[in-house]
């Protein structure tokens, strides 16, 4: 039996339903516009020369030879962006986050992972450029190189930057270090808590270097007007995030960019960083041209920004009856080539979904030669939770305790205090567990090759700034422009939650996105954050329009408008029954009373969404071959309140199959040299459709306090139980403990063989 | 410069002709040359399904033809799957049961599924995921794109 | 892709003369799942690309129960398994047209170009080999016949010399008591590059209860694949059991001769051989037993 579930209390006219996402037909009929379905006349095709190397001095780049090639417009280097030119002085304190920032984009000095941009080409096609690439001569110093955290960690490890000291807790070190930052938190008494315990576990775990794996690779197109404004088109969860970092990088005042986003073709969280826009930007300059770049797969492998490799040790004790007394971790992640892996935001999540008096959590920052990361949906919080959600389970078997009542028992209710000192308002982690437990799939009979395993997981879900404006059309429709990318149903969201709050259907709100030029600062696509914070501005916004409805509505009765009231989309006099005017009427009469009403709302909503869901995971394990199939799963997560449920229930299911991908087969592999060798999909193997069951789906709502329907968002939180869930569920069916990331058919049997089973 | 081939074919219905070199690729022609951006690049090297098309009745990956190879032959495109009339019922089943977030791989998925509907109209679950197998999807874990297409399938 | 010329020749002999006058500047094309992919990375490259496609003797795909199976180098591999009657006759060859690629790349792709890509872990080769199916070239000199266990010289290279093309594969005509599997072993369920492939054929006597013969192939285990004919030699005139697919299956692992690589180690490649030989076998017992 498969099924998709919406446990809803509150019923609403718009919000909760399931309409038609206003941009779908054009998605259906192949004309919406992606990044590279740009085609300005003159265009022409950018290829970007990347180091071969994954570290190495750059001695010179002699570009003469490219240039000479016909069809060859401009080659450029980082010597050609602004920044090379300044120096340390003249920059001050933005200086290392500048340099960092620029010379990601293109090295200056060092390359320092395999694929980082050292020059760019722009052409009449793409062929052309891809051989003026062959045709630039660069002279490398190959330095030996680092690819492993904890490698990178250790004394005498080859350093990626001389001037990079570790910022230790706020204490800056002395030598240098690929540590960019150890942080650490705690709460009460560890060592009181880890002697009160009963059983005291503590294992290590690692996972390897993952990619978000979107099917649209990076793109951008670039174009300067006459009055020096630069134009981008791009695909970019955040055009506001594009305008800014290319903006600083080529040393320009924000409203001289205006980014148009264009539609995305997936994102989580690895279409933030601005990888080809001031290339293209230049290039563009350069030629006078405009000037289009699309990263290749194996680019976008090999030099965007995959998810962190780690290494976690987990200590947990607990009494006999199953209640933690305490809890302790050390994570290290590896940021590739520039400090920033959300090593930070895994130690904060790790133990989020538990009420323990005493813990205390380590963070390590650690750069080595792979590719900078980026965010990858709820970033480091699924690494976490494999490797404390894998020791729960382990402590659970040692017990002889149900999983789901092991974590009912000790599960984050209102008022438990996060290691980090956040207080939780009311969440709905003891109602998704409950589901879960009662659940046919978790009821259901399990045994043989078969295997199964539950796991929880925990997401902030922050806020954000967005803006939004609405006008009401003389016909009665309100046009609704927004800044936030429309990715996976938000357009549809907005729109529903726009509608509600008017009191209006959902076909009558046409929302769109817009550039950086028509709308205020608008924060990422990402973050969980899109349905919450752009709604509530949307939700503001269509106060804002009522209110001044309400006006218009007193004028033209010429009453007070403190007489009238705003009712399921009627203006109506309070103690006058003849005086009312439906929405669609009242915008008839704009026109004639004053003109256009439009609404506004920019937002910067404090408070968390905090979102937790629980997932169960059977799996079939072939004994002879170590092959897992993933049987059967069901995701059980508190939205909040799931505004579309269908993209609700999209999220979850999306967040379960990458996290199953993540638990069974996807890695980078490196060589020696550190290079990446499977940047393919042939050998960075995601998830195929023969590959899965139904993604079975219950939505639990427990409504956010901060959010006036109640959303919390959905998008992260969903990524972060699989691979536990998965893994437990192959141990399980294997009676093997499975300890790092991916979980291959060849662990498997190196488990069993360990193990003494033939 | 190298030199470039005139192709005759027939693209959605439509007797075309166009020019590229041998080293374009069909994908290539149709974005590039023809300004049909509905099929995709997502890999280049026939591992993601973004660019399938109908070739001659079959679904290829249109990275993996060249477009000389397109002489005398009957292409397929998304551009081609509605008729006057509108849309596929495939198209309408994944509009219906949100078969699509980013949709990227849609265009993909619509000529595949349509393709295994055309040969086989009352295709299970089993079958369908084996169809599709060769398109990748990242956003929708595929529950739902299966779902559309098992829709339509039923009402065969 | 550095440019090229684009040729397609109608003939066997007008393609035979542009090859062997151009040698290494001429590549073949058939269906290009495999040749444009390496072009585009550069790791075989030819100003002249010869599309042979358009030949009739290598699009003919005829089967008679008592000649077998002329399969033209170029037929898709989605004609083969389309084909009722052939793919009655020859599940076992149908087992490796049904795992290349997805069906886009069946779409395309070719037996003929699978056996002359001669990778190590070519899905259609061990079965092939264990069909005894024979590669029928012409060339500048005439035409000859090369095993197909023969055919695969080194990785990525075949046994053609300059001027040559594979016109067609020959497999013998099915015997009563006769059955034949492929299987391989990937991660996922499709798409993936074997990382260990067996492909076994076996003739029993007229009880079903006596192997008469036996062919095995390996695939992704050498650098061709391997021929394993003292595995299969060894079932001769022993009666089926599980002891006689056992010892077959440890010459299997025995013939392997691995490399470990990011796809797998030696040791769970040469395992799976085991396995992997075990379950074709007994498949292959199954089949010849009208199962």
């Amino acid at each position: 039996m498969t099924s998709n579930q919406v446990l809803s209390e509150v019923e609403y006219d718009v919000v909760g339903k399931r309409p038609v996402r206003p941009d779908g037909v054009d998605k259906v009929t192949g004309r919406a516009q992606y990044g590279d379905d740009t085609n300005l006349t003159g265009t022409l095709r950018a290829k970007v020369l990347r180091s071969p190397h994954a570290h190495a001095r750059i001695k010179f780049i002699d570009t003469s030879k490219a240039e000479a090639l016909p069809g060859v417009r401009a080659v450029i280097t980082a010597k050609d962006l602004p920044f090379a030119s300044l120096s340390k002085e003249e920059l001050g304190g933005e200086y290392t986050s500048l340099k960092f920032a620029s010379d990601h984009m293109m090295a200056s000095d060092k390359a320092l992972f395999k694929g980082h941009p050292v020059a760019a080409i722009a052409a009449v096609n793409a062929h052309v450029a891809e051989s003026a690439m062959a045709l630039i001569e660069v002279d490398y110093e190959v330095l030996k190189p680092v690819v492993d955290v904890r490698e990178a960690m250790q004394d005498g490890a080859p350093l990626l930057h001389e001037d990079l000291r570790t910022n230790d807790m706020g204490e800056t070190g002395e030598k240098p270090s690929n540590v960019a930052t150890h942080m650490s938190y705690s709460i009460g008494d560890l060592d009181k808590g880890f002697a009160e315990a009963d059983l005291v576990l503590e294992k290590e775990y690692t996972t390897s270097t993952v990619h978000q794996g979107y099917i649209e690779p990076h793109n951008t197109t670039a174009f300067w007007n006459s009055d020096g404004q630069l134009n981008l088109w791009t695909s970019t969860q955040g055009s506001f995030q594009v305008r800014g970092t290319v903006a600083s990088i080529l040393r320009l005042p924000v409203s001289q960019v205006k980014v148009t986003p264009m539609e995305i073709g997936g994102g989580f969280g690895g279409k933030i960083t601005a990888y080809l826009d001031a290339i293209c930007a230049v290039l563009s300059k350069k030629t006078g041209a405009p000037v289009k770049a699309l990263m290749t797969r194996t680019e976008v492998f090999e030099a965007s920004g995959p998810a962190p490799a780690s290494w976690m040790r987990v200590k947990i004790g607990v009494k006999n009856n199953g209640k933690m007394t305490a809890v302790e971790t050390e994570m290290a992640m590896d940021a590739g080539a520039y400090p920033g892996s959300p090593v930070m935001q895994a130690i904060v999540c790790a133990f989020a979904c538990y009420d323990v008096e005493n813990g205390k959590v380590d963070g390590y920052d650690v750069v080595d030669n792979k590719p900078k990361t980026a965010a990858y949906r709820a970033p480091g919080a699924p690494q976490a939770a494999f490797a404390v959600e894998s020791l729960i389970d382990e402590i659970c078997a040692e017990l002889n305790m149900d999983p789901i009542e092991f974590r009912l028992l000790n599960a984050a209710k209102e008022g438990t205090r996060r290691i980090e000192g956040l207080v939780a308002r009311r969440i709905g982690l003891v109602e998704c567990l409950e589901v879960a437990r009662d659940h046919d799939h978790y009821k259901s009979k399990i045994d043989g090759p078969n295997g199964r395993g539950v796991a929880c997981g925990y997401w902030p879900n922050r806020g954000f700034q967005s803006s939004v404006v609405m006008t009401v059309n003389y016909d009665g429709v309100v046009s609704l422009l927004m800044g936030s990318v429309d990715i996976g149903g938000t357009r549809a969201s907005i729109a529903q939650q726009t509608a509600e709050t008017l009191g209006i259907g959902y076909e009558d709100v046409k929302p769109t996105v817009v550039d950086t030029d028509s709308i205020g600062y608008t924060f990422i696509t990402g973050g969980s954050r899109t349905c919450f914070a752009t709604g509530l501005a949307a939700i503001s916004a269509a106060e804002d329009v009522k209110s001044q409805m309400i006006s218009r509505a007193a004028k033209i009765w010429d009453t007070n408008e403190d007489d009238i009231e705003y009712v399921a989309g009627v203006v109506q006099h309070k103690s006058d029954e003849e005086l009312k005017l439906t929405f669609k009427d009242l915008a008839r009469q704009l026109a004639t009373t004053g003109g256009s009403v439009s609404g506004r709302a920019s937002v910067d909503p404090s408070g968390e969404g905090n979102g937790y869901a629980v997932h169960i995971a059977d799996v079939t394990v072939d004994p002879d071959t170590g092959k897992t199939d993933v049987t059967r799963f069901t995701a059980v997560q508190d939205a909040g309140k799931a505004i579309h449920p269908s993209y609700v229930e999209g999220q979850m299911q999306g967040g379960a199959v990458q996290g199953i991908g993540w638990a069974l087969n996807e890695e980078y592999f490196f060589d020696d040299s550190g290079k990446m060798m499977n940047p393919t999909f042939l050998d960075y193997r995601m998830p195929i459709s023969l590959d899965l069951p139904m993604i079975d789906t219950v939505i639990v709502e427990v409504a956010n306090p901060g959010h006036p329907y109640g959303v919390r968002g959905v998008g992260e939180v969903a990524i972060v139980p699989p691979m536990a869930a998965v893994g437990n569920a192959v141990s399980a069916a294997t009676g093997n403990r499975m300890r790092s990331l991916p979980i291959t058919p060849g662990k498997i049997l190196e488990a069993d063989w360990e193990n003494g089973k033939s | 410069m190298p030199g470039v081939t005139q192709v005759q074919t027939t693209l959605n219905g439509e007797v075309i002709n166009f020019l590229c070199e041998p080293r374009q690729s069909l994908l290539e022609v149709l974005r590039d040359v023809l300004g049909m951006t509905g099929t995709k690049e997502g890999c280049n090297d026939g591992n993601c399904g973004a660019c399938t098309i109908i070739l001659d009745g079959r679904i290829v990956d249109s990275c993996l033809v060249l477009g000389v190879e397109a002489e005398g032959r009957d292409i397929t495109t998304i551009e081609g799957m509605a008729s006057p009339e509108g849309l596929h019922p495939l198209q309408q089943s994944f509009l219906e049961n949100a078969a699509l977030q980013c949709g990227i791989c849609t265009p993909g998925f619509l000529l595949a599924s349509k393709s295994l509907l055309d040969q086989e109209p009352e295709a299970d679950e089993g079958r369908i995921r084996h169809w599709l197998a060769g398109n990748l999807c990242r956003c929708t874990g595929y529950d739902k794109i299966v779902r559309a297409v098992l829709q339509v399938s039923k009402a065969k | 892709m550095e440019p090229f010329d684009f040729i397609s020749p109608s003939s066997i002999e007008e393609a035979v003369k542009t090859l062997a006058s151009s040698g290494d500047q001429a590549r073949i094309l058939a269906g290009g799942t495999d040749m444009l992919v390496q072009m585009r990375a550069g790791r075989r490259t030819a100003p002249l690309v010869v599309d042979i496609k358009g030949i009739p003797e290598l699009n003919v795909m005829s089967y008679d129960a008592s000649k077998g199976l002329t399969l033209g180098a170029a037929v898709p591999c989605y004609r083969i398994y389309q084909d009722t009657t052939v793919a009655a006759a020859y599940p076992g060859l149908i087992d490796s047209a049904f795992l290349i690629g997805g069906i886009q790349i069946q779409g395309r792709a070719s037996i003929g170009g699978n056996i002359c890509n001669a990778a190590p872990s070519g899905d259609a080769i061990p079965a092939v080999i264990a069909l005894g199916g024979v590669c029928n070239v012409t060339g500048p000199n005439g035409t000859r016949e090369i095993l197909c266990e023969d055919f695969c010289t080194a990785p990525g290279r075949n046994a053609l010399e300059n001027g040559e093309i594979l016109v067609s594969i020959s497999i013998p005509a099915p015997q009563p008591n006769a059955g034949a599997n492929y299987l391989r072993f990937i991660p996922r369920n499709e798409m993936d590059i074997a990382v260990a492939g067996v492909g076994s054929a076996v003739q029993l006597d007229a009880s079903g209860q006596n192997f008469v013969s036996a062919r095995i192939a390996l695939a992704s285990v050498a650098p061709t694949p391997v021929f394993a004919k003292e595995a299969g030699d060894s079932l001769a005139g022993k009666a089926v059991s599980e002891e006689a697919v056992q010892q077959a299956s440890e010459l299997a692992m025995a013939a392997a001769k691995p490399i470990s690589d990011m796809r797998g180690t030696i040791r769970q490649r040469t395992h799976l051989i085991g396995v992997l030989t075990r379950r074709t076998l007994n498949n292959a017992i199954e089949r010849a037993r009208g199962g």
